[in-house]
């Protein structure tokens, strides 16, 4: 008998009950001035971490597929709604300085001035190619997930299809991240080298809208984002095409030898997950204010891949749980909120040493804890316990015999 | 003795001039108001004189005048060389030098020619400075003349020539004197010879010469002028001459009436706004550059505004117009003869920089290679995945470091600081083996992770150890310093010890692994680890040793490259990625491979940087995507394992 969807997956009433209350607490709260602007951009940004670290589970911790290369998606996505942004950011500006003067002003002239005004700091004023969509935003918005979904599209069938698995996926798709913020880090790249994108958190037409308003609207944006990502992967990743996929994860060549053809299914996963990371950082960087290169740098990407798996990978509330948890604490004691510890000849400072234990307590995770942070829940509803020796396959992404276990 | 010398030698050199016998102190007193109170430019005209006039005294005298050691007593208004002597000052003649007394500092004015006076003479002496004993002062003059070279000093140097016993600083007088000669010669005939000669040499300042001999300018006039140095016609629209820039070159010649250009049809119409209209144009409706167009040309019309031209009426006036480049130097032959020689010049040039690049290729390759061929051991043959490989070469190169605050000479610091940055690194991925990564053996994706953790630790701790700013590592004085076989092709010192360094680790990997015990069980571990275990090999110790090899490598790859790059606690990560790539491209498992990846890798990225020499990133973005490509093509790199020793 096939039970529903919901039935199957009690988590994910949970997770939404769960995310409800806290959109609803941190609203209340930020109403009530108890909460800053700023504390709710922050719980907005992590709300998108989240939803991309969902997409990293799903490509990783259900596909097998560790892909160094998700915050690149993140950040093409951030790029694409920031190009919309800071254009009609500008030409707000702009037409209201060139309304003073005698003549109407041309097209070609606003469009002369975006340019001096966009591209000043890199010292060009012409709009290259990459922004010909950027002056209207229904052909701009579906760049946010049509450009990570291409390049995912593109990179993954030329790597499938090769075989390539395993690490050397890793190090190819570290090596593409790599090679994207390098070539964004040139200043004749078109999108402002180094400078990046900023400005973006001013949302044109709303700029009599106060911030305090729009970092709550972002925030319930993030927060529905999170929502129908995470039902939509949930959905994804039970039924027939999950098995699937997790079969992928754990022996590809078997599922091969019983037909399936593994390397659509990969692909299918590793561009829909690319898209999610693209809507993901469409929301987060409006709320952030800037995006440069520097944050696609493959390190991000492999902190994403932490996260995963210090909240437990193979479980889409683990994801959640990780990048929540690592990223809020992370902004607590690099912020400095964290007290210092005096040990009498050497005070700890948390700034300083943070990364040290972050580190180490991910090595600890990685030795001692595989199911990470989602694993405690595993004692309330305990999972049923499979009866083997080994990991669950021959492959490098495979389940880990102690990941399966309560 | 060295004034008698000097003498001799200018009495030797004027003699004919000297010919015409006066006493030096009666010529400068006739120049005596210009010498007094000397201008820049009076003051060529006495120096003319003095040169001319070939007296054996004038060298010592123009070098004492420059320095501030002439007076003028105010009793006998004579000139002479004074120094201080207790109250006064004792006095020597002008003439001979000898000793004339001394005088009072109130009776004796000192003459002080300003910095502008001081060159020129400066410019007087270096002919005789051409010409004097003392080497140094030899080559200072030429190195005078090789600043700012004048028609003048031609023929002083020339005659300079046949007299200089030194055979390097003759070489460059001749050399000298053809460059001179080039520009300043005689005739066309002598010009053109020089510049034959100079067409072997590569220096820059050869170069310069010619190309100032090609010196052009762009003209235009209605029909090419006859009897003028073409250098080429311009095609108005072109690459070299766009059509506007042609245009407005023809308005600066009055051959064209100026265009209206749009910001001034913007500010007639503004300026001719009544009532809300342009003309019977609403002032909304000039939103468009058509609409004001037409409007201009109704105002226009009325007389108004100046008439602008139409785009018709411009390519009309363009074709009616020759556009030329035309040389400064009038005579073709010249400028042929220098054409030819620069080509010349280039062509070996190119050649020469192809060398050169090939040279820096080789040592970045090299650099590469010693990141990687720790990595080369411990992920291409036992599959471990590390990416803490980048702090590895850190630690060491902080060790260097470290050992060089303690032992202050940089020659024995380096020798001390290899093995003890092996040491170190050895120690550390010994026990970064044990703790870690033998639990997690056939988990290659947790391996990463669990290497990269370590990574961060170990990068935040020696940031907290040693702080933000780089360290140096300071080379010992003979690797300072460059290889330079000509003046295109150079190699510095620090670039082919690193080269002979990855050659040394090379032959010293490929000899443990092949040559001794400890590599046979290496291989046999990482090929078959049961089998190994069951013919008696200890596989626990043998990873461990292993592990702690290529960590140690890293070490000492992290001390070469810290020699010539700045030591931070972020320089590991700047070649961790690059490093894999190496390994990848190269094939797992095979240290040729590795030394093809980096070979590949240094070469390709010169290359690239070679097209675009202005842009290292997008050298490295392009180099990273053709390895990606690369390995869609050979996933097993170039060198790939066949048969049992894949693996697969």
């Amino acid at each position: 008998m096939r039970r529903s969807f919901l039935a199957a997956n009690p988590s994910v009433l949970w997770f939404l009950l769960a995310l409800a209350l806290v959109t609803l607490g941190v609203t209340v709260m930020a109403e009530a001035g108890m909460i800053s602007t700023s504390f709710v951009k922050t719980l907005g940004k992590t709300l998108c971490l989240c939803l991309v670290a969902v997409a990293m589970d799903v490509v990783w911790g259900y596909c097998g597929i560790l892909s160094l290369g998700h915050f690149a998606f993140f950040g093409i996505g951030g790029y694409a709604v920031g190009m919309w942004l800071m254009y009609a950011r500008t030409e707000e500006i702009v037409a209201a300085s060139l309304a003073a003067q005698a003549l109407p002003p041309t097209v070609g002239e606003i469009r002369d001035a975006i340019g001096t005004q966009i591209f000043g700091v890199v010292g060009a004023s012409d709009f290259p190619l990459i922004w010909a969509f950027a002056d209207r935003h229904w052909l701009q918005f579906p760049m946010i997930v049509l450009l990570p979904g291409l390049l995912a599209l593109v990179f993954g069938w030329l790597a499938f299809r090769s075989r390539v698995t395993g690490v050397y996926l890793s190090i190819l798709t570290q090596a593409m991240t790599l090679a994207l913020s390098l070539y964004l880090f040139q200043n004749d790249s078109g999108l402002r080298g180094n400078n990046g994108l900023s400005g973006l958190q001013n949302i044109p037409g709303l700029g009599g809208v106060g911030q305090d308003r729009i970092s709550i609207w972002f925030f319930w944006g993030s927060a529905a984002a999170l929502a129908a990502g995470y039902v939509f992967f949930a959905w994804i990743v039970s039924g027939k095409m999950g098995s699937v996929i997790r079969a992928i994860r754990d022996d590809e060549a078997r599922v091969r030898f019983l037909g399936y053809h593994v390397e659509s299914f990969k692909l299918f996963v590793f561009t829909v997950t690319a898209m999610v990371a693209g809507v993901a950082g469409a929301l987060y960087y409006p709320q952030a204010g800037i995006i440069n290169p520097a944050e696609i740098a493959p390190i991000a990407s492999i902190y994403l891949a932490v996260w995963v798996a210090i909240g437990g990978r193979g479980r889409l509330y683990g994801a959640v749980i990780g990048a929540a948890f690592v990223s809020l604490l992370s902004s607590w004691f690099t912020g400095g909120g964290a007290p210092s510890v005096p040990l009498g000849v050497y005070t700890i400072h948390w700034t300083d040493w943070w990364l040290v234990l972050l580190g180490l307590s991910f090595v600890a995770v990685t030795l001692f804890f595989p199911k990470g942070i989602g694993g405690i829940f595993d004692l309330v509803a305990p999972r049923p316990v499979p009866d083997r020796q080994g990991d669950y396959g021959p492959d490098d992404g495979a389940w880990r015999r102690e990941e399966g276990e309560p | 003795m060295l004034r008698a010398v000097l003498l001799a030698l200018s009495a030797l050199l004027w003699l004919p001039a000297a010919a015409v016998a006066q006493d030096l102190q009666s010529l400068l007193q006739t120049y005596r108001a210009e010498i007094e109170k000397p201008a820049r430019k009076s003051v060529v005209e006495v120096l003319d004189a003095l040169v001319a006039s070939g007296l054996p005294g004038v060298p010592l005298f123009l070098e004492r005048w420059q320095d501030k050691g002439v007076y003028l007593r105010a009793s006998d208004g004579l000139f002479y060389y004074a120094a201080p002597e207790g109250e006064g000052y004792s006095l020597s003649a002008i003439g001979d030098g000898t000793p004339a007394g001394t005088a009072a500092a109130s009776d004796l004015t000192e003459l002080r020619p300003n910095g502008g006076v001081r060159k020129e003479i400066s410019g007087a002496l270096v002919e005789f400075q051409l010409s004097d004993p003392d080497i140094s002062r030899r080559q200072a003059a030429i190195d005078a003349i090789a600043r700012s070279g004048s028609a003048d000093q031609l023929e002083p140097l020339r005659a300079s020539i046949p007299g200089e016993p030194d055979p390097v600083l003759r070489a460059t007088k001749e050399r000298l004197a053809d460059i001179l000669a080039a520009r300043f010669a005689a005739t066309a005939e002598g010009r053109v010879a020089a510049i034959g000669n100079l067409a072997d040499d590569l220096s820059v300042d050869v170069r310069a010469v010619l190309n100032q001999i090609l010196a052009t300018t762009t003209a235009v006039a209605p029909a090419l002028p006859e009897g003028a140095n073409i250098a080429r016609e311009l095609t108005p629209g072109s690459g070299a001459l766009p059509a506007d820039a042609a245009y407005a070159r023809l308005v600066a010649a009055g051959l064209a009436p100026p265009v209206v250009g749009r910001d001034a049809i913007k500010a007639a119409l503004a300026a001719h706004i009544e009532g809300g209209r342009v003309g019977d144009v609403a002032v909304g409706d000039l939103d468009t550059d058509a609409a004001r167009l037409a409007v201009y040309a109704a105002l226009a019309e009325a007389g108004v505004v100046p008439p602008t031209l139409t785009p018709e009426g411009q390519a009309a006036a363009l074709a009616a117009h020759v556009f030329y480049e035309e040389y400064v130097e009038p005579d073709p032959v010249i400028t042929d003869a220098a054409r030819g020689a620069l080509r010349a010049i280039e062509t070996r040039v190119g050649a020469y920089q192809v060398a050169d690049i090939t040279l820096d290729a080789l040592s970045l390759a090299s650099i590469y290679f010693l990141a990687a061929i720790g990595l080369a051991i411990t992920f291409g043959v036992m599959g471990v995945i590390n990416m803490a490989h980048g702090e590895f070469i850190m630690m060491g190169a902080y060790t260097g470091y470290v050992v060089q605050q303690f032992v202050p000479d940089y020659t024995l610091s380096i020798i001390l600081a290899l093995p003890a940055a092996f040491a170190v690194t050895f120690a550390a991925g010994v026990a970064m083996e044990r703790l870690v990564i033998r639990h997690l053996y056939h988990r290659p994706l947790e391996t990463l992770l669990a290497t990269f953790g370590i990574s961060i630790g170990l990068q935040q701790l020696a940031k907290n150890v040693f702080g933000t700013q780089a360290r140096p590592l300071t080379s010992p004085a003979w690797l300072d310093g460059a290889l330079s076989f000509n003046d295109v092709v150079s190699i510095s010192h620090i670039r082919i010890a690193i080269f002979v360094l990855a050659l040394l680790f090379l032959g010293l990997i490929l000899f443990i692994l092949k040559r001794t015990r400890i590599g046979l069980e290496v291989r046999a571990v990482t090929q078959n680890p049961g089998m190994a275990a069951s013919v008696g090999i200890n596989p626990d110790r043998i990873n461990m040793l292993t592990f702690g090899l290529g960590s140690g490598i890293a070490g000492i790859a992290g001390v070469a490259i810290g020699l010539y790059a700045k030591v931070t606690s972020e320089m590991g990560a700047d070649y961790i990625v690059q490093s894999f790539m190496t390994v990848v491209v190269g094939g797992v498992g095979n240290v040729w491979g590795t030394l093809a990846g980096a070979a590949l890798i240094g070469f390709l990225q010169k290359l690239i940087e070679w097209g675009n020499p202005s842009n290292t990133l997008a050298a490295q973005t392009y180099m990273i995507l053709f390895i990606i490509l690369f390995i869609q093509f050979r996933p097993k790199g170039i060198v790939a394992l066949k048969g049992r020793a894949a693996g697969d």
